[in-house]
């Protein structure tokens, strides 16, 4: 095994996920969320990950961030073995998760300060380079309270990518906006994949999303979670959500989770 | 402006109906001095420094009792929160003594200390020290764990999260925490200035309690109102900024 490896000339993944395990105490005893996942993602690739909720595609997303150690396999961030969290790979969460005691230059700021090799006048720069990025350079003194839901994940996004992170780790970020915000946000996120060329992990349960967003969606089934299929999506972008082409794969996406989960087309494509 | 018009004639006319209650004798002069007397026993305490210095001496003693408090409290609160063993048997012990009066430790401090500064520190810190610690644990449980899975992943580890993350996210109940702590230490200062009679210093309480002894009603009155007022004004400097700040940052009603 271990010569075969030696013996493998292949270009470096941004990220590989190797035989992924991990399993729960749940109510009923052991759950187990995720069962022998892998996965590789190419450097700039936008991946998003979809399935219903429990069928671990946020467990595999913490144990990429760190946040959460596997059972079993393990996680390779630019070949070496991800061990805990780290700034190069930034996490966006469903809930902003932004800290209501500092403004929200402070919010985004929080995490420059935390990088050495910068002085203050620079980090404050930088961070008025992502406000301006995500379009609310008018409002870093504001409190976080104060901003709309939409708002508030643009903040979340400026803080993630202000440590300047290669990978992105994105779950269901925009699940809890209405759908006009949500798609303004779509068309914000891939202008600023595109500018920022970063890779990019997208977990949502939304298949239309997953279409619009990603450049591969990735199928998982629960109990236990796993890969069950792979498409490429080769629509051009920036790409509409309500576009007929984007339509089609979401159809054939969407029939395909159905075979898998026996639930309702409409349940999953929301 | 307009709210300090009508705060002024509402005490204004409260005075003079006082005031003549106790002229036309329907109020007994004895048990009831008028305003005016006490004013008069105010001013003449004001000019023979007995009120400053006995306020100085309370003061004092109230502020380096609930610094103490706040010094112990904080950390045993944070310790609390992060190790369960200390949960199920300081947490108990705090969460019974805070239920317990301050004015009960007066007796134990006077048997343990005597009639000392010591035994009046003790007592502001029992009264200081449970709710600070006990507001703080409740804090730092009711902090989000999202808010420190966020901090990890941004690099905050360890110390940095608790100073940077988890102190600040709690900080409305351990403000909250401080208050009630400060209202206890006032409460077991005065209650101990009034049982403990101590050579050292003579405070606001002393005060109060040789004005019941010489039956100089207009003393107790007056040293009743100026407790008041310090009570007020410590409410004012000390705690309104800090609730004005946390009223604007988190968004939560005004009261």
């Amino acid at each position: 095994m271990a010569v075969e490896q030696e013996l493998i000339n292949v270009a470096p993944e941004k990220l590989t996920v190797d035989n992924v395990s991990k399993s729960f105490r749940g109510r009923q005893g052991m759950v187990q969320a995720l069962a022998n996942v892998s996965l590789q993602v190419r450097e700039g690739e936008f991946v998003c990950l979809v399935g219903r909720s429990g069928c671990g595609k946020s467990t595999l997303l913490n144990i990429i961030a760190g946040l959460e150690a596997p059972d079993g396999g393990q996680v390779l961030a630019d070949g070496k073995p991800v061990t805990g969290p780290g700034r190069d790979r930034m996490v966006m969460f469903q809930e902003s998760a932004l800290f209501p005691w500092l403004d929200v230059m402070g919010n985004v700021m929080f995490a420059l300060k935390l990088k050495p090799n910068l002085n203050n006048q620079e980090r404050r720069e930088v961070a008025r380079y992502y406000l301006k990025l995500v379009g609310l350079e008018k409002f870093a003194h504001a409190n976080i309270h104060e901003l709309s839901g939409g708002m508030k994940q643009r903040v979340a996004l400026a803080r993630a990518l202000a440590p300047n992170p290669r990978v992105l780790l994105m779950d269901e970020p925009f699940a809890a906006l209405d759908a006009l915000t949500r798609e303004q946000l779509y068309g914000d996120l891939q202008r600023i994949w595109q500018e920022r060329r970063k890779t990019i992990i997208f977990v949502t349960h939304n298949v239309r999303e997953a279409v619009c967003l990603g450049d591969r969606v990735v199928l998982f089934s629960p109990s236990p979670g796993r890969i069950r299929e792979q498409f490429d999506i080769p629509l051009p972008r920036p790409r509409d959500i309500n576009s007929i082409a984007l339509a089609g794969h979401s159809t054939q996406i969407t029939q395909a989770l159905k075979q898998y989960l026996g639930t309702p087309a409409a349940e999953v494509a929301e | 402006m307009k709210r300090w018009l009508s705060a002024a004639a509402f005490f204004t006319i409260l005075a003079a109906v006082w005031e003549i209650l106790v002229q036309i004798g329907v109020w007994p002069h004895v048990l009831i001095p008028p305003p005016s007397e006490v004013v008069r026993y105010l001013v003449r305490a004001v000019s023979d420094h007995t009120l400053l210095d006995s306020s100085h001496i309370t003061l004092r003693r109230l502020v380096l009792g609930y610094s103490a408090g706040l010094v112990i409290g904080l950390p045993l609160g944070l310790l609390n929160a992060r190790f369960k063993v200390l949960q199920d048997t300081l947490g108990l012990v705090a969460l019974g003594l805070q239920t317990l009066p301050s004015v009960c430790w007066v007796p134990l401090a006077l048997l343990w200390f005597g009639q000392t500064e010591h035994a009046m520190f003790f007592i502001v810190i029992m009264g200081t020290v449970w709710s600070v610690m006990l507001a703080t644990d409740t804090g730092v449980r009711n902090v989000p764990p999202l808010y420190a899975r966020a901090a990890q992943t941004m690099g905050s580890r360890g110390l940095h999260t608790w100073l940077k993350v988890i102190l600040p996210a709690s900080l409305p109940f351990i403000v909250s925490g401080m208050k009630q702590g400060w209202a206890f230490a006032w409460r077991s200062l005065m209650a101990a200035e009034i049982y403990v009679t101590i050579l050292t210093g003579f405070g606001l309480g002393h005060l109060l309690h040789y004005g019941r002894e010489l039956h100089a009603m207009d003393q107790v009155i007056g040293i009743m109102l100026v407790i008041i007022g310090i009570g007020l004004l410590a409410d004012k400097i000390l705690f309104s900024p800090i609730e004005r700040f946390l009223h604007r940052r988190w968004g939560t009603a005004r009261h």
